[in-house]
């Protein structure tokens, strides 16, 4: 599926997750994040940071791996990105939804 | 001599304890297995003991009855691995040393891990059904409780047997209408997730069921504290859910061994390779079942189909061959529904569950992701199947470790990224 967002053309799924990261970029991550009703601000920004990072060295993200070793609590997570932190997170930072659920 | 050690004789390790006697030579091979407990649960059958549907004669058996002669049954605490050493330390200080190593050790419930989970209220109106004592525990108060608000909870995936919370909450609308008390009790089902199981279309049909069932349903509720004078569990978003009798499945963690031995990640579970069953830490270590980090159900169905791949790859390895990815996240759960019905479902890493017949294609008996009559008989039989085969090595007839795709209705067979 193809999305347009920030004057680009985007590939995403059916659920709106980008399928290809090198698509992504901070205007693009802006924009999500307003569809998401989220205005960023610079603890967003770490914690985004840190969602790519985990990703692109293939380490698995989960709510408990945030608390233990992201740059915020869980508690602050969940104040940054209301209701379903992990998922609505990783949409912003245009990377897969974690399949931290089986 | 060569030792083959296996850490654990619950599902896992007892099956490929009776996989590998008979394919290892008796004169080359020595094969141990390490277990501190006594008895060999039936796990499936915590489910029904609550319910008195199952009584715990049916449901535990000597640990050492399953175990082929020719293995040494070590039953002993284990302290931790060496890896770089190929060495197991045990609590009593003995060393075993190991030229092969198998993981088998399992997953244990957590509940110290959510605040106010294991205090004044643990076993009192607070319970699990995870373990023996926490499903005979909520049995008794079951047996006397008279109605309120009964609230089912999952604290955080993964889980073993992801369906079971379901189950429960279908089974204890059944047992309190039978009890003629259904008019009294409020069933609310409370989950981390999005919906009521992890893949859409079986969820789809799940959630028809609670609606049916008159089950409510809180989702993406991530559970941060219990306040245990007010009895309500209070999510990290603020939300609150109040309950009378809480029947949780607390926090999933692998064996704090694991840990010990600094092979874990954040959930004690190691890492492995999911599609040779090979760890990361070392190559003549393997995992299997649950004490794996594998994407794949934490439930004996997996570890039946793993154990019959892991014996493969383990007489690859020592004949020096390639291991071979061929585990695909095969597994089979029978899902209760209450009213002596069940459904089936068979899905692995790429195929989500979809509704056809098993394990004949087209024919059945058995029909997925629909209820029936015949899917609980077939439920009941397991525990036979259990306890007489499938813990004995015995290959299932007709059930391939692979998943099959005949005889299954796909909309479109687009691989989900898992």
């Amino acid at each position: 599926m193809k999305k347009e967002i920030a004057g680009a053309s985007l590939d995403v799924n059916e659920e709106g997750y980008l399928t290809d990261f090198a698509q992504w970029n901070r205007e693009i991550g802006t924009e999500l994040a307003k569809e998401e009703g989220i205005e960023l601000t610079d603890d967003h920004w770490q914690v985004l940071t840190f969602l790519q990072e985990s990703f692109n060295h293939s380490e698995p993200l989960s709510i408990r791996g945030i608390g233990k070793r992201g740059p915020v609590s869980i508690k602050q997570f969940y104040e940054l990105f209301p209701e379903g932190p992990l998922k609505k997170a990783s949409k912003i930072a245009g990377i897969p939804k974690p399949s931290s659920c089986i | 001599m060569k030792r083959l050690l296996i850490l654990g004789a619950g599902t896992a390790g007892t099956m490929m304890a009776n996989h590998l006697r008979p394919k290892l030579a008796r004169d080359q091979w020595n094969i141990s297995i390490v277990d501190q407990e006594k008895v060999h649960y039936y796990q499936p059958g915590y489910l029904f003991l609550p319910f008195d549907i199952y009584q715990p004669k049916h449901i535990k058996k000597p640990i050492e009855k399953f175990i082929p002669t020719g293995v040494n049954l070590i039953q002993e605490k284990i302290d931790k691995i060496l890896p770089e050493e190929n060495k197991v330390l045990l609590a009593n200080n003995n060393v075993l040393d190991f030229d092969l190593l198998i993981i088998a050790t399992g997953t244990k419930i957590a509940p110290q891990e959510i605040q106010g989970m294991d205090g004044p209220g643990w076993r009192n109106n607070i319970f699990d059904f995870y373990t023996f004592d926490g499903a005979k525990a909520l049995r008794d108060k079951l047996r006397k409780w008279q109605g309120g608000r009964l609230v089912v909870h999952i604290c955080e995936m993964p889980i073993k047997c992801p369906v079971a919370p379901l189950e429960f909450a279908f089974l204890a609308e059944d047992f309190f209408r039978q009890k003629g008390i259904r008019d009294r009790v409020e069933i609310t089902f409370v989950t981390p997730l999005s919906g009521a199981f992890t893949k859409p279309k079986a969820t789809e049909i799940l959630s028809h069921l609670l609606v049916e069932k008159k089950i409510e349903i809180v989702s993406d509720f991530a559970i941060e504290r219990i306040d245990n004078t007010s009895n309500t569990m209070i999510d990290y978003g603020g939300k609150e859910v109040q309950f009378d009798l809480l029947v949780t499945v607390p926090t999933n963690m692998g064996d704090e061994m694991i840990a010990r031995s600094g092979m874990g990640d954040d959930l004690n579970f190691v890492p492995t390779d999911r599609g040779t069953l090979q760890t990361e830490t070392q190559e003549n270590i393997f995992a299997i079942g649950d004490a794996t980090n594998l994407p794949a159900s934490k439930a004996g169905s997996v570890a039946h189909f793993e154990s019959e791949i892991l014996t493969e790859n383990i007489l690859r390895f020592i004949n020096k061959q390639p291991l071979k990815a061929e585990y695909d996240g095969h597994a089979n759960c029978f899902v209760e529904t209450g009213n002596g019905k069940a459904i089936l479902i068979d899905f692995n890493y790429s195929h989500e569950p979809v509704e056809g017949t098993f394990p004949f294609p087209g024919v059945g008996p058995l029909r997925l992701l629909k209820e029936s009559r015949m899917n609980h008989y077939g439920k009941m039989a397991f525990r036979w199947i259990y306890w007489n085969m499938l813990l004995r090595g015995r290959h299932l007839p007709f059930v391939t470790p692979k998943m099959s795709l005949a005889g299954k209705h796909f909309d479109d067979m687009q691989e989900h990224e898992n």
